[in-house]
């Protein structure tokens, strides 16, 4: 099979990845969320008149525990693709190795649900 | 993108509650059309859905020295169309608004409206144009989702902006100042999404193209072509 794309990909990633740690060496750059800056810019526009209208119900009482919350969604997330890619990708060998796949199509589909 | 819990103020939050909601429950109701004639889309929709899922969550560095993060839509919108991606996204964005004070409960009508609507209306579109001009399926997935990512983060300024007029120079004006945030920061955040999205298209095709094909997502011959190639 082409990898053509696997190292386009990997190209496009690493270049910002280069770019990224060469900046974060030379700059002093916070990285901080863009989304916690619009909070900044609120205030400026309204000349720091604005008041939330609304708290958060519950916020993660640390950093470390907003990272678990954070990873924990990155894995089940990338748990379940695995799962299912590899659920195909096997199944389509299967198929193929025992010639299953013409004989009782519309079956088996029904059954591996 | 997320706009913070208590950051719109009324009649904002509201307006945009009252533009998400009948899109989410358009999209429920595809949903079940879908789920209940076609079965065997239910793997599919989980790998569309936790793509999301991981995306959302992957907040990453950008080139102005903030850090932001993909919305991972793109895929879904291209396999189910937009109505069902906005259920996906409100799922996500309930998760976050809940557990990680990413977002918030009345913000979560606007943050749907940009996230979960616009970005994927966009994805759609012009994968739609790209398919039909012929252009290699890989490089229309890329444009398709990189675009829909950055629609998602315009349209978060257009929110702000219209929510916080500057008082010289009105909407227009916080609308340049809220997008130097976001659009600047996510150009390069959507052109990995776009990258990374094009590749995990590559593997639903190579191990299951004969669902898109049946869901129209994708012809045939396209299918037959790209095999021929990586093959």
């Amino acid at each position: 099979m082409s990898r053509k794309l696997e190292l386009i990909v990997l190209a496009i990633l690493l270049i910002f990845a280069a770019q990224f740690f060469y900046m974060s060496s030379t700059t002093d750059a916070e990285y901080g969320g863009a989304d916690g800056k619009v909070e900044g810019v609120i205030q400026d526009i309204t000349g720091g008149t604005y008041k939330p209208i609304a708290e958060p119900i519950w916020e993660p009482p640390s950093g470390e525990i907003e990272s678990l919350l954070f990873g924990l969604q990155a894995a089940i997330g990338a748990g379940i693709i695995g799962y299912f890619l590899g659920y195909y990708r096997a199944k389509k060998n299967n198929e193929n190795d025992i010639g299953y796949k013409s004989k009782k199509k519309s079956e088996c589909e029904k059954q591996s649900l | 993108m997320h706009i913070m819990e208590g950051f719109l103020p009324t009649p904002w939050w509201q307006i945009w509650f009252a533009v998400s909601i009948p899109v989410i429950l358009y999209g429920i109701h595809k949903l079940n059309r879908l789920v209940k004639e076609k079965r065997e889309i239910l793997p599919l929709l989980a790998v569309a859905g936790a793509f999301i899922f991981v995306l959302s969550s992957l907040k990453l560095p950008s080139i102005t020295g903030s850090c932001s993060h993909p919305t991972g839509t793109g895929i879904a919108a291209i396999m189910f169309g937009p109505a069902i991606t906005a259920v996906l996204s409100t799922i996500v964005l309930i998760y976050q608004a809940l557990f990680l004070a990413h977002g918030g409960l009345t913000t979560l009508g606007a943050n749907v409206f940009s996230m979960g609507i616009v970005g994927p209306v966009v994805a759609y579109l012009i994968y739609k144009a790209g398919m039909k001009a012929n252009l290699n399926f890989y490089l229309v997935v890329f444009l398709a989702t990189a675009f829909g990512d950055w629609a998602t983060y315009v349209t978060t300024s257009v929110e702000l902006a219209l929510a916080f007029p500057a008082a010289s120079g009105g909407v227009l004006a916080s609308f340049t100042k809220f997008a130097a945030i976001f659009a600047v920061t996510q150009v390069p955040l959507a052109i990995m999404e776009g990258a990374v999205s094009a590749l995990l298209f590559k593997y639903v095709v190579n191990v299951k193209s004969d669902i898109l094909v049946e869901m129209k997502v994708i012809e045939e011959s396209v299918v037959r072509k790209l095999r021929g190639n990586s093959a």
